[in-house]
């Protein structure tokens, strides 16, 4: 109990921060309101890439529909999607406080859906290929989707889409959608954590582990791998349209699909903090995120550079992650609270097949 | 968009046009692609930075320009450098990918494109640039089709690049070697071979096509660092369309990607020329599937 | 075990606030120095551009702090720009935005590159209510917003190729034709900018009820253009028009030789940032460049001179440009406007100096500048060059023409 109590605690501790941090530091709020968008990003990249073994190159396809489908649903409750977006961002639009946070409201709901249903069309095609040509298959996918979005006049093609301008005073916007940022990245660890507990975790493991014998076992994979990736869609959906709001001006190459940044950074987080974890995916996106801020201030010019050998270090020596490297290092640390979670991540065939055998009974 | 259709068949003149540009551009492709199936057939490397390597070449090649020298000369410059600078990289990064998991490879080889578009935008700045290579244009068929000089040499020059490099692979020591590896790599040490030594090669080999292409990329398209990551694609699309050990399927599929980009241009606007390479690159891995879908069931 | 990891997690978020903790110790005005922030491409794909308008406020910048700087309340201030790089990508740019003015505590910006990226720092400065000066977002949007904070040197988009529609119109009436017989083919870059000065010219052709045959979008990776082509060499048109930032006038200019494109006349946007007439030479002729400014132009200030002086001293302070870039000269002019404003104003205080700008009405080598109650610079026009045998020279507006227009286009051979 006492450590349960401790954990409890450092949760509290964890979430006051998060609560306190606009306040206490105000200068910071939309850069720790975009870690949690990256915390959230590398969870729900997790979910496929770690717990199920499906890495997928194109999950800023989600984050992006979502993004596009909260700004039609918003400007679409009250106004001509067309006839806005035709114009440019030229007409000028005044919303009430009332119909503006509507439209916020609804089109997060929107956005969370249609994503989760997109995905498990999307899954519908993918879901065949395995290993490499499952990334690359996603990869297309996403980068198809923002090519097919910019040449979609409805939308303002590549002209992009500005959204509604919040009404009120411009530190109460921040707030508001700071702590909506919080909430999402707190909702998707905590419901992830509850899946991670359930027979859903020891099924998509066994995926993992082996697809071919999870499916002998009578696990019907192909539902599971669905669920999980409209789980994460659902998610970064939420994400997507969060974070179209606060930018405050959308287009599809660079804010909304950005694959080859956001859509690699997911990963690289994921990896960088220890994928298959809970909360490696949360450090490696919290040092990520810092790393980032201070070589874009630090190194003007070649922050790239610096990214991209970061990348490859962190690929090539340093794979575990620093979840997985303390968990060499110091296994009975590991071995005592969080056997349930961390045991099945470091993917010991004999357990799994017979969690996957659990699973399937 | 029918209208467009519609002129294509009034004036069936210009259908010579767009493939002749679309055989023209393919043949480049087909060139970087065919090194992406080297090492993807040989070491099992999926080389996200093939269309950075093309870029690079053609740096080489906009560099000499700049001396005073003619592009085309960079053929074999870029041809050497690449070489060497592929086996930089293959030290310090591939060797350690190769028995990895796949993904790794991906991830890995992503990270180099980001350092080389990153390097190359530090050095010569984010400007498009071109190297002239100062060839005639012939008008043919009644001046309504023009042919670039440059565009019809280096069809040749990639063509006869394309059969030095086979008749390496099947002659020389080193292109068995390669051949042996990647039919069976255990085989192949225990017979002796060095594979290190052969991924090194195979992976430097790779680079060198590479750079060659981003010459003849340069004196016909523009070149900026960022423009790897659409070449890359290229080059996937047309591996996986064919299969890696197919060296007469890369070749057609490399060209009937030029054309395919070229019509689509055509018929349906230059929006939709990438979003078709990116299409295509999802339709063939579909179509893949379901072909392996239909061979599972068979076994069933 | 929880120990560790609650000391692994408050380790990494120490390290995190201390990280994002250094670095804002600058100030709007920090000694003798007035601190100007401005976040503007120096990656991605407005990189070139970007680089050309950070050059454009170096030399500006330079130039006012050789010749004794700023003078506000009888003390002599130096100018300092801070610069962030966007990457080119709006969802940079905005973050950016906020984190120079709540980080960085800067109070006096100039603009980003390109209009998609004002438009994302527009509201950002605006909801603190931070004046920016900017200088490269033309984009006639920007300026239906009701901004108050926002300031722009150089003239809208629609302008940008309007005056081609009007010679194209003149020239047909010339020959006897109607403008309705006139056709045009378009190739504009998807993206905010390009998108909007193809509005502007649907506008300006459908007033004349000219034909729109070709009306095709150009992707971001463009580096080839060729089926467009084909298509305006199948139609003929009597006009083509391509905008695409440097890398769509380079492409367009290079392949309409290749093919041997022939019309009769040709335009397009970023001539000059795309150094056309080095690259191509002869094959440059003839085509006509819409441009904010030209150095040819008789307009004067007392700190640069005219603005061929003012395009000497550029090409002698930077390597590599034969032609000056528009982009540099009113990145130039926009931190004249903040001297300008700093000094009528006599203060620090930025209600004060917002209204000085509001109120702003000088003569610079870039041309007048005078704000309408929206902030688009008024009193400028936009010309029209045309490559006459390697040099631009100015054929439209006849007000500002110093050369006839070569018309029809020779194709080169």
């Amino acid at each position: 109990m006492n450590v349960e109590t401790r954990r409890l605690g450092l949760y509290g501790l964890l979430l006051g921060a998060g609560i306190f941090a606009p306040l206490v530091f105000p200068a910071y709020t939309s850069q720790v309101a975009v870690l949690w968008i990256m915390i959230l990003f590398a969870l729900t990249w997790d979910v496929m890439g770690g717990q199920m073994g499906y890495n997928s190159l194109g999950n800023i396809l989600f984050f992006g529909a979502g993004m596009y489908i909260s700004a039609v649903v918003q400007i679409g409750l009250y106004y001509d999607v067309g006839e806005y977006t035709s114009a440019f961002g030229a007409v000028k639009v005044d919303w009430t406080m009332s119909q503006y946070l509507t439209g916020i409201a609804v089109g997060l709901v929107a956005a969370a859906v249609i994503s989760a249903l997109l995905a498990v069309i999307f899954g519908w095609i993918v879901f065949g290929l395995r290993g490499p040509y499952f990334a690359i298959g996603t990869l297309g996918v996403a980068i198809a989707a923002g090519e097919l979005v910019s040449a979609w006049e409805w939308v303002g093609a590549g002209g992009g889409i500005s959204m509604p301008v919040y009404p009120g005073e411009p530190d109460d916007r921040s707030l508001i959608f700071y702590f909506l940022s919080l909430a999402s990245a707190v909702a998707t660890f905590v419901f992830l954590r509850w899946l991670y507990t359930t027979r859903f975790k020891l099924a998509i493991n066994a995926i993992r582990d082996d697809e071919e014998k999870a499916e002998a076992m009578g696990i019907h994979t192909l539902r599971y791998k669905t669920v999980a990736w409209a789980v994460a869609a659902f998610f970064l959906g939420i994400s997507g349209a969060i974070f179209g709001n606060m930018i405050g001006f959308i287009e599809p190459l660079e804010v909304a699909f950005p694959t080859v940044t956001f859509g690699i950074f997911m990963v690289v987080m994921s990896l960088l903090g220890g994928k298959g974890t809970i909360w490696g995916p949360v450090i490696g996106a919290t040092l990520f995120h810092v790393i980032k801020e201070v070589t874009w201030t630090h190194l003007l010019g070649w922050q790239w550079v610096a990214l991209g050998l970061l990348i490859i270090v962190n690929v090539v020596y340093f794979q575990q992650g620093l979840l997985g490297w303390a968990q060499d290092k110091w296994p009975e640390l590991f071995g005592i609270v969080v056997e349930d979670r961390d045991r099945a991540a470091d993917g010991s065939g004999g357990d799994d097949a017979g969690a996957a055998r659990r699973a399937a009974e | 968009m029918l209208d467009n259709l519609s002129l294509l068949t009034i004036a069936p003149i210009f259908n010579v046009q767009l493939l002749l540009d679309g055989l023209f551009i393919g043949a480049i492709f087909a060139l970087a692609a065919y090194g992406l199936a080297l090492v993807w057939g040989v070491m099992n490397v999926k080389n996200l930075a093939q269309g950075d390597f093309v870029i690079m070449g053609g740096y080489i090649a906009f560099t000499l320009a700049e001396w005073g020298l003619h592009p085309i000369i960079g053929l074999p410059v870029a041809f050497v450098v690449m070489f060497a600078f592929g086996w930089i990289v293959y030290v310090l990064v591939i060797r350690r990918v190769i028995d990895r998991d796949l993904f790794t490879s991906l991830l890995a080889t992503f990270g180099i494109a980001i350092v080389v578009q990153q390097v190359l935008n530090q050095i010569y700045g984010p400007e498009v640039k071109t190297a002239e290579s100062g060839f005639e244009i012939r008008s043919i068929l009644g001046n309504q089709v023009t042919v670039a000089d440059i565009k019809l040499i280096s069809f040749l020059l990639a063509g006869g690049l394309a059969a030095a490099i086979v008749v390496f692979m099947k002659r020389s020591r080193m292109g068995q070697a390669i051949r042996a590896t990647a039919q069976d790599p255990r085989a192949a040490k225990i017979m002796g071979i060095d594979t290190d030594r052969v991924y090194a090669f195979t992976y430097s080999l790779n680079a060198a096509i590479c750079g060659a292409a981003g010459v003849l990329i340069t004196m016909i398209w523009v070149i900026q660092p960022f423009y790897g990551i659409t070449h890359s694609i290229r080059s996937f699309v047309i591996v996986t369309a064919a299969g890696f050990g197919n060296l007469p399927g890369v070749i057609m599929a490399g060209l009937g990607l030029g054309v395919a980009e070229q019509y689509s241009g055509f018929v349906l606007g230059a929006e939709f020329q990438q979003a078709t390479v990116v299409g295509l690159l999802v339709a063939v891995l579909v179509w893949r599937q379901i072909q392996q879908s239909r061979i599972r069931q068979v076994v069933q | 075990m929880a120990a560790t990891r609650r000391t692994l997690v408050a380790a990494t978020a120490l390290s995190a606030a201390m990280a994002l903790g250094a670095g804002s110790a600058l100030a709007k005005v920090e000694g003798d120095t007035i601190i100007l922030g401005s976040a503007i491409s120096l990656t991605g794909k407005y990189a070139t551009n970007g680089v050309h308008a950070q050059n454009g406020y170096e030399l500006a910048v330079k130039k006012i702090n050789e010749t004794g700087g700023v003078k506000v309340g009888g003390k002599s201030y130096k100018l300092k720009v801070v610069y962030y790089d966007d990457e080119s990508t709006p969802a940079r740019g905005a973050q950016l935005a906020e984190r120079l003015i709540k980080q960085d505590g800067v109070q006096f910006m100039l603009g980003p590159y390109s209009s998609g990226l004002t438009k994302a720092i527009a509201p950002v400065t605006e909801k603190y209510k931070i004046p920016m000066v900017e200088a490269e977002g033309a984009s006639r949007s920007l300026f239906t917003q009701g901004y108050k904070y926002l300031f722009a040197v150089l003239s809208t988009s629609e302008q940008y190729l309007a005056s081609a529609i009007d010679l194209a119109a003149e020239i047909a009436q010339k020959e006897g034709r109607k403008p309705q017989d006139i056709k045009i083919a378009m190739a504009f870059e998807n993206d905010p900018f390009s998108l909007d000065v193809r509005a502007g010219v649907m506008d300006d052709a459908s007033k004349y009820g000219m034909q729109i045959v070709i009306d095709d979008k150009l992707p971001r990776d463009l580096s080839d253009m060729s089926a467009t082509l084909t298509k305006v060499k199948a139609l003929k048109p009597d006009l083509l028009i391509v905008s695409g930032h440097s890398k769509g006038a380079a492409t367009a200019v290079r392949q309409v030789n290749e093919l041997k494109i022939d019309v009769p006349m040709m335009a397009i946007t970023h001539c000059e940032a795309a150094k056309v007439t080095d690259k191509f030479g002869p094959g440059a002729n003839d085509i006509l460049c819409s441009t904010q400014w030209a150095e040819t132009l008789s307009y004067e200030d007392e700190m640069f001179g005219t603005a061929a002086d003012y395009d000497k001293l550029f090409k002698e302070s930077f390597e590599g440009y034969t032609t000056v870039p528009y982009q540099s000269a009113q990145a130039s002019a926009a931190v004249m406007v903040w001297k300008d404003a700093f000094e009528r104003a006599n203060s620090f205080d930025i209600e004060k100096v917002r209204d000085a700008i509001a109120a702003t009405e000088m003569d610079t080598f870039y041309g007048p500048i005078k704000f309408s109650e929206a902030g688009n610079n008024i009193a400028k026009p936009m010309v029209l060059r045309q490559i006459q045998d390697g040099s631009y020279n100015v054929v439209a507006p006849s007000k500002w023409a110093s050369h006839p227009v070569n018309y029809p286009r020779q194709a080169s051979d």
